[in-house]
């Protein structure tokens, strides 16, 4: 039985929804708007900028002095590589731990986000010179197996937080059936949890995405994703706003055109009420 | 979509542990991201055609990023760069470490002697140069032609600090967002602590007495600090605590300073009617001094040095050759006018009528030679260098006694304070790491 | 419900994470550890040889050190307080019917997507600046003097960027939660005579402890060491004004080059993350089995 939503109380939720949704998203829009003036206007008043002519200079100005592709390229490897990596590690651990939890479950949890806390600054040192001599200096392979140990309490913990959202019930009923722990797996967990495994992997392909430590320290030229390209913008002598604005949105761009389509299913109603 | 993925990831690590097998030599230059930099690399063609056995990967950072990186790699022996970037603070520091190649068997067309004296000076020890400059800069007065003139006064081409003092009193008017001076207040040992010393240098005073020991407790820091809160609080813009380099420029390119005396490479910006708004109204003087003989300018280039161990030290030392002879400039001045010539470091690119006749060129020329790094302050002291001291640890003392200066500016601590903090955190430091005994 | 087979079955699979992460947790700390018991700094050489605890001595010692900590957990708590109260609302926003649903949640979430440093310099240049920027347009405007905010409120500046950054991780993490809210339960109440608060208070938020539970958990932990803002904008100051843990192990390890002395602050900043974990996962922690 659908409750009636009456059509002014949708309107008044547009409203306030999106002014709350401008509101938020702001700095990001100007910083997109700033991307298409020059360095001089860049800097200007809201009004005035948006007045003074529109380019492509600045985008022209990044594309012939940096490599996009190939650290777009680096990025999308150590992003997407480790975070899928992860999942794989990470599911069966965390289906392991929401529905056979043991006494030591929870401390195991917590170990796990432990690894997490110390500083990168305070372990630069030896983990460079662990990764040169593994030769793994400036390398898509050692940046991937980085993120992905990086992450992987991060993936467990948000898996184990959707694992534990699936009534056990539908387990048991289908155990009852006589079904296979690998067929319980596929055929009924994966499926409920598709909208949990989606948005752990979108977040954690941002985070890696993001992370501008180790992605900066332990690469130069070969393994450098776009947090290089981005810090390669920002200049202590000379204005560099539009350049920085231009280089951000090539950057932010494909992980929002990702976000916009995987939104359904980051979002999808888990109809756990219509299982009975 | 996973098979494609993993081979995907396996493609990738291949390549990545494995390179590409070529006939060329590879070499890895790490570099900050100013202009002139970024000029070179639009250049390489040149380079290709001239040497086309050798190519050059390239790595651009931000000057402090790229200080952290090329540091920690170099002292850990990471081989990462085969030519870096480097400014006169690290070469004193590192080559006396043994950690750079002495650039002695560069071809006799690079002539060293051709060298600014005082950027040769900073490169160099015991008479080697370890560094080649590509850029050099110092410090001067730019100023509102057109306030000057509406407040009655004429700018001297060497100024005293009184002159500056009067000059923005007359020009500040902050009902109209016009603020008299505008200076570095960001905390940093080459943001605030750049300005701030070099003008303690011109009053009289130093960072460390011959015996090592910090001096930011005697009078004429006392006189320096007061001069320049007072300057900031009567005359400044507001926020000017977190105000660097780049944030002054917005300022005055937007009207909003009637003087800022900052580096020398600043002049090309304010002048440029592209970003500027006020670019035909600048004028430029020498940096103040309070008649105790020294200006308050500073020097600063940046050079390409070879790290020590690197595999590749002919294709490197045959690059550093080619991107800061006399050819080079020529052909920057060909491509893109005398004006974006990389400045400050060659006494023939001065000699050239073509270029002296750019303005500002004349004056940076004259900054440049007021600069001795070895003698940088009115009395004798134990170390080289004017707005630092050429020793490790001053990164972290400039560092943390910046920040001192820039809470005082900022209101939240009084200066007594912050100079007794200064003085305290400095010879903390100093004991620490054995200078004083 | 939990037999024998899928005991050990249920081992089986915990174990390559436990055994990873281990190899991963054990090899840099034993490192860490090793240096911080040495005398080891990158630009001085002659500085070698056995330091004992004179390292911890220094940075537990160090004026900025407790100031540094209560930054810490101004930050932590500041930014957990905002994401945890506005990420609940946002997500009830968004999970009602509107029109452009899409576009408003992709509005919400974007800040997540931007580097932190690019943030930092957003904030600090085009927002905060007391004369540039936006929010100085705005009091102008209103006849009102600018704000210097990164110089005059330099902790609680920081506090707002990096919980624009943080809001949409806690909304997104929140709004999957509430799509499990049982209707029927809902409308059950509604019928009863529940007005939507009392409705709110005991139906939705209890389903939303343990969402809330992750999200503070997982948030301290990074928040713990937050830097590239800090970085950015204030640099630890003015003065230590905005100086955390995270920054002062940053001036030892990278503008000191003291690797003995940020390997020394990285263990204690490690040693105090573990206590603070410790106590927060206390108090809400049996939130976790519900």
């Amino acid at each position: 039985m659908a409750r009636q939503i009456k059509g002014s109380a949708k309107a008044g939720n547009t409203l306030i929804a999106w002014v709350i949704g401008f509101v938020i998203f702001f700095p990001i829009l100007w910083t997109i708007l700033m991307s298409f003036h020059g360095e001089g206007d860049a800097i200007k008043s809201p009004l005035p900028m948006l007045a003074s002519p529109w380019t492509f200079d600045s985008y022209g100005e990044v594309q012939a002095r940096s490599n996009y592709s190939l650290h777009f390229f680096n990025s999308v490897v150590i992003s997407l590589g480790s975070t899928v990596l992860a999942l794989i590690i990470a599911i069966p651990a965390a289906w392991a731990m929401a529905f056979v939890p043991g006494r030591r479950t929870k401390d195991l949890l917590m170990w796990m986000l432990s690894t997490k806390m110390m500083p990168a600054v305070g372990v630069l040192i030896p983990m460079y010179l662990g990764f040169k001599a593994l030769g793994l200096l400036d390398t898509l392979t050692g940046l991937v197996m980085l993120m992905t140990l990086a992450n992987l309490p991060l993936v467990v913990w948000m898996l184990y937080t959707y694992f534990k959202e699936i009534p056990g019930e539908i387990l048991e009923a289908c155990r009852m059936d006589g079904a296979s722990l690998r067929s319980e797996i596929t055929h009924i967990l994966v499926p409920l949890a598709v909208p949990g495994i989606a948005s752990t992997l979108l977040l954690n392909v941002i985070l890696a995405w993001n992370e501008a430590f180790w992605t900066l320290q332990l690469t130069s030229s070969k393994a450098a994703p776009l947090t290089q390209f981005i810090a390669s913008y920002s200049s202590p002598e000379g204005l560099f706003y539009a350049k920085l604005s231009a280089a951000s949105t090539m950057a932010i761009a494909p992980i929002l055109i990702l976000g916009w389509f995987s939104q359904k299913q980051l979002v999808r109603g888990l109809t756990f009420g219509a299982v009975k | 979509m996973t098979k494609t993925l993993r081979a995907l990831l396996g493609a990738a690590a291949f390549f990545g542990l494995t390179g590409l097998a070529t006939a060329e030599t590879q070499i890895t230059v790490a570099t900050v991201n100013n202009g002139d930099m970024i000029r070179m690399q639009g250049l390489m063609d040149d380079f290709y055609a001239k040497h086309p056995d050798i190519k050059v990967n390239w790595v651009t950072l931000e000057e402090n990023v790229l200080r952290q990186k090329v540091t920690t790699d170099i002292s850990t022996k990471g081989g990462q760069f085969d030519v870096l970037t480097i400014g006169m603070y690290e070469t004193p520091i590192w080559a006396k470490l043994g950690w750079l190649v002495p650039l002695k068997d560069l071809p006799a067309s690079y002539d060293v002697d051709d060298l600014l004296p005082a950027m040769r000076s900073g490169l160099s020890v015991d008479g080697t140069l370890f560094a080649a400059p590509f850029y050099g800069e110092s410090s001067m007065v730019m100023y509102r032609t057109d306030l000057m003139e509406k407040a009655g006064l004429k700018m001297p081409k060497e100024p005293k600090w009184d002159d500056i003092k009067a000059a923005a009193a007359a020009m500040t008017d902050k009902t109209k967002e016009q603020y008299g001076i505008c200076l570095r207040g960001k905390a940093g040992w080459g943001e605030n602590m750049g300005f701030i010393d070099t003008l303690a240098n011109s009053f009289g005073a130093s960072l460390f007495d011959m015996k090592w020991k910090p001096t930011f407790g005697g009078q004429a820091w006392k006189d320096t600090l007061a001069f320049y809160l007072d300057l900031m609080d009567k005359f400044g813009p507001p926020g000017a605590s977190s105000n660097g380099f780049n944030e002054n420029l917005a300022l005055f390119q937007q009207g909003h300073c009637g003087m800022w005396i900052d580096a020398t490479v600043a002049a090309s910006f304010v002048a440029d009617p592209k970003s500027s708004t006020v670019a035909g109204k600048v004028g430029f003087a020498l940096a103040p001094d309070k008649g105790l003989g020294k200006k308050a300018n500073w020097l600063w280039a940046w050079a390409l040095a070879i790290p020590a161990g690197s595999q590749k030290v002919d294709a490197a030392k045959t690059f550093i050759d080619w991107a800061t002879n006399k050819d080079y400039l020529n052909l920057v001045a060909s491509k893109e006018g005398w004006a974006n010539v990389p400045p400050g470091t060659r006494k023939s690119l001065y000699a050239n009528p073509k270029y002296i006749s750019v303005p500002f060129a004349q004056l940076t020329l004259d900054s440049i030679n007021a600069a001795d790094p070895t003698k940088p302050t009115v009395d004798p002291v134990p170390y080289v260098g004017i707005q630092f001291a050429a020793i490790p640890e001053w990164q972290g003392i400039g560092t943390a006694v910046g920040q001192q200066f820039s809470a005082a500016l900022a209101g939240t601590t009084s200066p007594k304070d912050a100079l007794a903090n200064a003085q305290q955190i400095a010879t903390d430091a100093m004991t620490k790491a054995g200078y004083i005994k | 419900m939990a037999t024998q087979q899928s005991r050990l079955a249920a081992r089986l699979m915990v174990a390559p994470s436990v055994i990873l992460l281990f190899i991963w947790m054990i090899v840099p700390l034993v490192a860490t550890v090793w240096f911080s018991f040495r005398n080891y700094n990158l630009l001085n050489p002659n500085l070698t040889g056995w330091a004992g605890f004179n390292n911890y001595y220094y940075f537990l010692t160090d004026p900025n050190f407790l100031t540094a900590i209560w930054h810490t957990l101004a930050v932590v708590v500041g930014v957990l307080i905002v994401t945890v109260v506005g990420g609940i609302l946002l997500a009830l926003m968004l999970d009602r019917p509107m029109w452009g649903q899409g576009i408003v949640r992709i509005m919400v979430i974007a800040p997540f997507f931007v580097m932190p440093t690019v943030s930092g310099l957003i904030w600090k240049n085009l927002l905060m600046n007391p004369v540039n920027g936006m929010f100085a347009h705005m009091a102008k405007g209103l006849g009102l003097q600018p704000y210097d905010f990164l110089n005059q409120a330099p902790l609680t500046s920081i506090i707002v960027i990096v919980a624009w950054a943080w809001l949409p991780f806690s909304t997104l993490i929140f709004l999957t939660s509430l799509q499990s809210l049982d209707g029927e339960q809902q409308e059950a109440a509604e019928m009863d005579g529940a007005g939507s608060l009392s409705r709110f208070i005991h139906l939705t938020i209890p389903h939303l402890t343990r969402a809330i539970t992750v999200v503070i958990l997982i948030q301290t932990i990074f928040l713990l060491s937050v830097f590239a803002e800090i970085a950015v904008t204030t640099n630890g100051g003015p003065g230590t004004a905005s100086t955390t843990l995270t920054y002062l192990v940053y001036v030892q390890a990278l503008l000191n080059y003291d690797v003995g002395g940020g390997t020394a602050g990285g263990m204690v900043a490690v040693i105090l993350a573990n206590i603070v974990a410790f106590f927060v996962m206390r108090m809400i922690g049996k939130n976790l089995d519900a």
